[in-house]
């Protein structure tokens, strides 16, 4: 079983910590990789937020195809950061080649175009360069989007962590989500690693998904281009909540409703049965049965978690205001705030749709049932 | 002098020409006469025949040979009245004397058509061999990473949904606030949440009193006292009137079919009707026999069928192959399909039902641009039917599994596998193995099944099998009495009894598909689609599935 670790907060706080949270939860994950998509960043970041920042991993040729493509759609790097690269002795994490996080600076005919234009345009960049360098793996390239950085590699998370460097130099980001990969059925493959990302979506999930397999092929049919890959059955979950909030244009706690719908009996006695009864049928291909934890953070912001209704898998949130922890396990939420109440943890069950906005004041639980 | 003709018998059939030969025991035989009296196809005749026995009287052994005439039992061989294998004889036969015994070497195919008369006969293809179906497995088990559900604990909606489904992105929702809420004047079709298994069209005349009845009430007693939504079609024949006047109606789907019978009686009650019917199906084929129309014998049309089905008595009711006022696939699905939805306001889902074909693509993109198509039923090869040339149940028609899998994954392909449930018929529940077939073929795409053959087997003990044992449903002579309007026939047949046992079918049913899905890890949603699931272990019918090859 994965182990995920998420904390957003009002002020930017280091990856590591998210990282030294995973690690307590060690005996929980096999450490065969870390994933992590960081939003709102500080740092040298915190004057670029405008720019789409592409993170991904890439050979010499890959970085060849990655700039010759970037260059022939006129984008201009406008920052380029590098991790610090630290190969401890012992540690068997193997530096795969160059690990790529890259501002960009919008072509030029783009730059005053509406948002929705520069959005499609990513994607369509992102899914470009990751056609072309996914053979022999000379490229991958896990978000393309302004504000957020993704990085993921084969190893112990905090193995992982002190190879990027983030012990001595740290990113630093209000939202950050981590997830220690549990290896079980699929080989270690990059793009099935946790978090995934579309457009301002991310989700980390812990888990299996059995429903994987209609849920794929209903986004798959939506024509839309962004809903590909599904390396993994938890990508899924990204595409689904970006499909009902973003396509659809439903309030995010839709999602609830939408991958663990109430019964029939139930939903009348919400205020908007009728509504929510025929999103029920019509969706009801991206219906899943557990065992899910999903944790994931809003084009805004906005971070939540919420559960499979039977089966659950671990999930705690505890903090202070200004500074929350989403996590797998309690542990981990002790070791990025040790010093809060914890009566006031809150451990979702199987109605509940949890959110923090963002600046993290507060944690308000959604309830399914009462709606 | 005899002639060497009549000598050597050399016109005449021997009985391993015969597929049924009758094996009978002198020994236990006590010439009451039962057997010969229920054969339904008088196959067996009472006989004398010279015996030469050895004999001993006295105190001391004096064998002697004498001969005497003896009463037997004999086989007939005329092969119009050859034995179907039924085996009525060895029921009520008190001392287990006789029994027939099939004949795997037999010819009688080369013999079946005296008077140039092909060979007609009910039941369903005679093919023993396992279909496609029963090979799948369902090899994604559930451990550890995502344990099992547990059939007994957790709770499971084993529904499907009857009706077309709208797009999400089509749904006229607004946002309030932060809820979402239906526009006023949003148009939204009929959808009926049905237990995935259905009766499939057996009509009030195909099938005798008691058993229509049986399975009438078998449907009732599941929704009213055991919550488990199953609904039956009414196969073309129409419904009893009272039936459609009652608040049953809601169980049954009345199916339109190429001869219209029954249907003036149906619009005439349409101003009585206090329910809408669940569904109505609209017939354009029959897996059993494609491209065939119905045919009711004259001799089946007794006084309730004339009067449900509008017609004179005794005359024989042909259905055309085709809707014959139709011409073109347009005429005969769209306008077809929207004049019965106006006839009850748009109130209740219409689908069509077709036999399985390659051309089973074309209808469906006609479909998936129909927005008043409610679903479409594709009843495969391997369904079965009361009346039909043997060639035509035997060589014609498509194979389910890959005619649905197609079907389904063109919707996939154009976003509509939501939108445009797919039922699949033919053969489901062949070997016995009901929920399994039914959930392989949901897993393959199927919102839900049809059972035809399986429900007369399992409810009503019809002796038919795919070794073309008994088979006589196109005669009346149905001994078990489901397929007749023989009173003397049907009286056999207890309609409670039937009842009883359709509701054990379904309810075991019930139970077989949790234990199914239960370690699959599905319980909310009918796992549609989910074929990932599956697997089979001969690599082409893999291929062609797409699913897993395992071995």
């Amino acid at each position: 079983m994965c182990r995920l670790s998420a904390i957003t907060a009002s002020e930017y706080t280091s990856v590591m910590e998210a990282i030294m949270a995973l690690d307590t939860m060690k005996e929980g994950h096999d450490g065969s990789g870390l994933g992590v998509t960081l939003h709102d960043l500080g740092g040298e970041f915190e004057q670029l937020k405008e720019y789409p920042i592409l993170s991904g991993i890439a050979t010499d040729e890959g970085k060849r195809i990655l700039d010759d493509y970037m260059e022939s759609q006129r984008f201009s790097v406008k920052f380029r950061w590098e991790p610090q690269i630290t190969e401890v002795p012992g540690s068997e994490v193997t530096k795969r080649g160059h690990y790529l996080v890259v501002a960009y600076q919008y072509p030029e005919e783009y730059r005053d175009k509406p948002q929705e234009e520069k959005e499609a345009l990513l994607t369509r960049t992102r899914l470009a360069l990751r056609a072309a360098g996914e053979q022999a793996e000379k490229l991958y390239v896990f978000s393309f989007w302004p504000d957020v950085i993704t990085l993921k590699e084969v190893g112990d998370p905090l193995q992982v962590g002190e190879f990027f460097g983030f012990d001595t130099k740290p990113l630093l980001a209000r939202t950050t989500l981590a997830q220690g990969r549990q290896n079980t059925n699929y080989a270690i493959y990059l793009y099935a690693c946790h978090p995934f990302f579309l457009q301002g979506y991310c989700t980390m999930t812990n888990g299996e998904n059995t429903a994987f397999v209609p849920n794929r092929d209903y986004l798959l049919s939506r024509g839309f281009p962004g809903y590909t890959g599904y390396n993994s059955d938890s990508e899924v979950f990204c595409h689904t909540m970006h499909f009902i909030n973003q396509r659809l244009g439903y309030p995010m706690h839709y999602f609830k409703d939408v991958i663990t719908p109430l019964k029939d009996a139930e939903i009348t006695q919400r205020p908007e049965g009728n509504a929510l009864l025929l999103m029920k049928r019509s969706l009801r291909q991206l219906c899943i049965d557990g065992p899910n934890c999903i944790i994931g953070f809003m084009p805004d912001g906005t971070v939540f978690m919420t559960q499979d209704s039977k089966k659950l898998r671990p999930g705690i949130i505890g903090g202070v205001p200004g500074k929350y922890a989403l996590m797998s396990e309690e542990c981990g939420v002790d070791q990025v705030l040790p010093e809060r109440n914890k009566d006031n943890d809150i451990i979702p069950m199987r109605y509940d749709f949890v959110t923090i906005a963002p600046g993290a004041q507060e944690v308000k639980v959604w309830n399914q049932l009462a709606g | 002098m005899e002639s060497a003709g009549r000598l050597d018998h050399n016109s005449e059939l021997t009985l391993l020409e015969f597929p049924y030969i009758i094996h009978w025991r002198e020994d236990r035989c006590t010439r009451c006469g039962k057997c010969t009296a229920v054969c339904p196809t008088k196959a067996i005749e009472p006989s004398a025949m010279v015996q030469r026995i050895v004999h001993s009287d006295g105190a001391t052994p004096l064998p002697a040979t004498i001969r005497r005439v003896s009463h037997v039992i004999r086989q007939v061989r005329d092969i119009d009245r050859h034995c179907v294998g039924c085996g009525t004889c060895s029921l009520v036969c008190p001392n287990m004397a006789i029994v027939p015994e099939y004949n795997p070497n037999h010819k009688f195919l080369f013999h079946k058509n005296r008077g140039g008369v092909p060979y007609k006969r009910g039941g369903r293809r005679n093919d023993p061999a396992t279909s496609t179906i029963d090979k799948l497995k369902f090899t994604r088990i559930s451990m550890l990473t995502d344990p099992a559900l547990d059939a007994g604990r957790h709770e499971f909606h084993i529904r499907t949904l009857m009706g077309r489904i709208p797009q999400a992105e089509s749904l006229q929702m607004r946002v309030d606030g932060n809820r979402l809420h239906l526009a006023d004047d949003a148009f939204i079709p009929p959808v009926r949440e049905i237990f995935p298994i259905r009766i499939g069209g057996m009509s009030i005349g195909a099938l005798s009193p008691p058993m229509w009845e049986g399975l009438a009430m078998g449907v009732a007693y599941l929704n009213e006292v055991e919550n488990i939504p199953v609904v039956m079609c009414s196969g073309e024949g129409g419904l009893p009137p009272r039936l459609l006047k009652s608040r049953y109606l809601k169980y049954f789907i009345p199916q339109i079919a190429s001869g219209y019978f029954g249907w003036d009686e149906i619009i005439h009650a349409l101003p009585e009707m206090i329910e809408d019917p669940a569904a109505i199906e609209i017939k354009y084929g029959q897996g059993a026999k494609p491209g065939d129309g119905g045919l009711l014998m004259a001799y089946k049309v007794l006084k309730l069928i004339a009067k449900i089905r509008g017609v004179p008595m005794y005359v024989d009711l042909a259905s055309p192959p085709t809707h014959q006022t139709k011409y073109s696939i347009e005429e005969a699905v769209a306008k077809m399909i929207q004049s019965v939805s106006m006839a009850w306001g748009f109130r209740v889902p219409v689908y069509p039902k077709i036999s399985g074909t390659k051309t089973a693509l074309a209808v469906l993109n006609n479909l998936a641009r129909n927005p008043y198509a409610a679903a479409l039923t594709i009843d495969g090869e391997d369904g079965a039917t009361g009346a039909a040339y043997n060639v035509s149940m035997d060589k014609m028609g498509h194979p389910i599994a890959s005619n649905l899998r197609d079907c389904y994954l063109e919707l996939v392909k154009q976003g509509k596998q939501n939108e445009l449930p797919l039922f699949a018929a033919g053969g489901v529940g062949k070997e016995g193995h009901l929920a399994a077939n039914a959930a392989a073929l949901i897993m393959l795409g199927a919102s839900g099944v049809d059972i035809g053959k399986y429900i007369m087997q399992a409810a009503a003990d019809c002796f038919g099998d795919e070794k073309n044992r008994c088979n006589l449903c196109n005669l009346g002579k149905c001994p078990r009495g489901i397929t007749t309007q023989d009173p003397r026939l049907y009286r056999r047949l207890d309609a409670d009894h039937v009842a009883e046992r359709v509701v054990d079918v379904f309810k075991t049913a019930e139970v077989e598909l949790k234990k199914i899905f239960a370690p699959l890890g599905r319980s909310t949603q009918l796992p549609i689609g989910m074929s990932d699931a599956l697997a089979v272990s001969d690599p082409a019918i893999a291929e062609r599935l797409k699913i897993s090859y395992v071995c």
